[in-house]
């Protein structure tokens, strides 16, 4: 597998979330707005890689015994890492996050990453899976995040949890905006579907988010179906169209 | 007074606060072994005695150790390597001591060590009970009762569940809402309904 494959698998093909259902409880529960999804993606993403880099680089020296603890070790001594940068950093995203933050140790994607890729392959190679796993994680969080907050509130906020790049919370995109093109004092957020905020809300979005990507891959495989049909038909065409000209032929022949 | 405590901390932890519609902890057992209702009351018993000896040894780890030594911010290491190792230990005891409990347990032990409900009750104990100055055994009671309360809420969703799910396999349901997707919309109905019990307490 190229560099790029292996960067680029976990977007898509392998994504974590939506293909493999790994990681599900941070995907519920920290959703529920596109900032504590991004925030808790990015901390994924760093965990994940460094422990992938460990991983590969000590896996000469771990007994196969006792490699499911040392890795659960190695995965929680950056997790104790980034709770603590985040509590000095970003204390808002910190309560945000509350248990999950110290739960990415026991992620099923992170050991998962560990024991299928980390423990078989070069450092470097891992460093890329991790990078591109954890990217994966993290445009999928983003992706329900963007959607449970643009359902409960009718746009999207950026600045309250993550407290980078910006002074005070900006609107990022609102359809207040397009709105207010038209007509004044109506504001969306009176009327957001505020149970998209909520627990329930959570279950019922990542329901429709698969069900979506469900009924497009039943489409492709349809696509593909009807393809190969089309293909094997064709062959047989061809095939019976030869057995003709070489009947003709021979007829011919023995017309002679 | 103390039996007050022990109520409301079970109804608040099993209905309240849900740990699986609420907290959304333990979702992998709640989606992956829910498929059949014998198979989820033996998984919801493993959490639930696991969880329970799990929250009495945590507590006890970092109000006795941890904090007294001031080093509180290891508790992550620590309670995942006692929980990992804890796990081993009961599966071995019930292995010596009984083997019909061994048959009915043993193979949602293995399982459960990467169960976050264990961890987060575990942590969740610390951050919403213990303070520098509760005295230990009020704080260990408490975090005992959350966890029977936790460990019922599981057991009582993932039943309920289960027995849903059994019937949805035999209902006709739209392909592109199959398995997973259609389950997840079942556990947010249920999620609204225990939303409705918020006010109880």
């Amino acid at each position: 597998m190229t560099k790029k494959a292996n960067f680029l698998k976990g977007f898509l093909k392998e994504n974590p979330i939506f293909v493999f259902l790994l990681g599900m409880c941070p995907a519920l529960a920290v959703t529920a707005t596109f900032e504590t999804s991004l925030g808790m993606g990015l901390l994924v993403v760093f965990v994940l890689t460094m422990s992938n880099i460990v991983v590969a680089s000590v896996k000469k020296w771990i007994p196969h015994d006792v490699r499911t603890p040392a890795y659960i070790v190695i995965i929680a001594t950056f997790v104790t890492v980034v709770k603590m940068a985040t509590e000095a950093y970003a204390f808002d995203l910190f309560l945000a996050l509350g248990v999950f933050l110290p739960l990415i140790v026991v992620n099923c994607l992170i050991l998962g990453r560990a024991e299928a890729f980390a423990s078989k392959n070069t450092v470097v190679d891992s460093a890329i899976d991790g990078l591109g796993m954890g990217l994966g994680f993290t445009f999928a969080l983003v992706v329900i995040g963007v959607f449970r907050e643009f359902l409960a509130t009718g746009g999207i906020m950026y600045g309250v949890y993550l407290p980078f790049f910006v002074d005070s919370p900006i609107t990022i995109f609102s359809l207040d905006m397009i709105i207010n093109l038209f007509t004044s004092g109506f504001h969306i957020t009176d009327y957001g579907m505020k149970v998209f905020s909520l627990p329930p809300g959570a279950f019922i979005a990542l329901g429709i988010i698969l069900a979506i990507i469900q009924f497009k891959k039943s489409q492709t495989d349809k696509k593909a179906a009807i393809a190969k049909m089309e293909m094997i038909a064709e062959k047989k065409r061809i095939a019976l169209e030869k057995k003709k000209q070489a009947a003709q032929s021979l007829a011919k022949a023995g017309g002679k | 007074m103390s039996f007050t405590l022990f109520a409301t901390a079970i109804i608040s932890a099993m209905l309240i606060n849900n740990v699986i519609l609420m907290q959304f902890l333990g979702i992998c057992p709640f989606l992956g072994v829910s498929k059949k209702s014998s198979s989820a009351i033996g998984m919801s018993a493993a959490v639930l005695f696991v969880m329970v000896i799990a929250s009495a040894v945590t507590y006890t780890l970092y109000d006795l150790v941890l904090y007294q030594y001031g080093i509180p911010y290891i508790s992550t290491i620590a309670f995942i390597l006692v929980i990992a190792s804890l796990v081993q230990f009961v599966e071995m005891f019930i292995k010596k001591t009984s083997k019909s409990l061994y048959k009915s347990l043993g193979i949602y032990l293995p399982l459960i060590t990467t169960n976050c409900a264990i961890l987060g009750v575990s942590e969740g104990n610390i951050t919403n009970i213990w303070t520098d100055t509760i005295p230990y055994w009020d704080g260990l009671f408490l975090a005992v009762s959350t966890a029977v309360g936790t460990g019922l809420g599981f057991g009582l969703i993932i039943f309920a569940f289960s027995s849903i799910r059994e019937k949805l396999e035999a209902s006709n349901v739209p392909s592109a809402w199959k398995g997973v997707p259609i389950s997840l919309v079942v556990a947010g109905i249920m999620s609204l309904a225990f939303l409705g019990l918020a006010g109880i307490i």
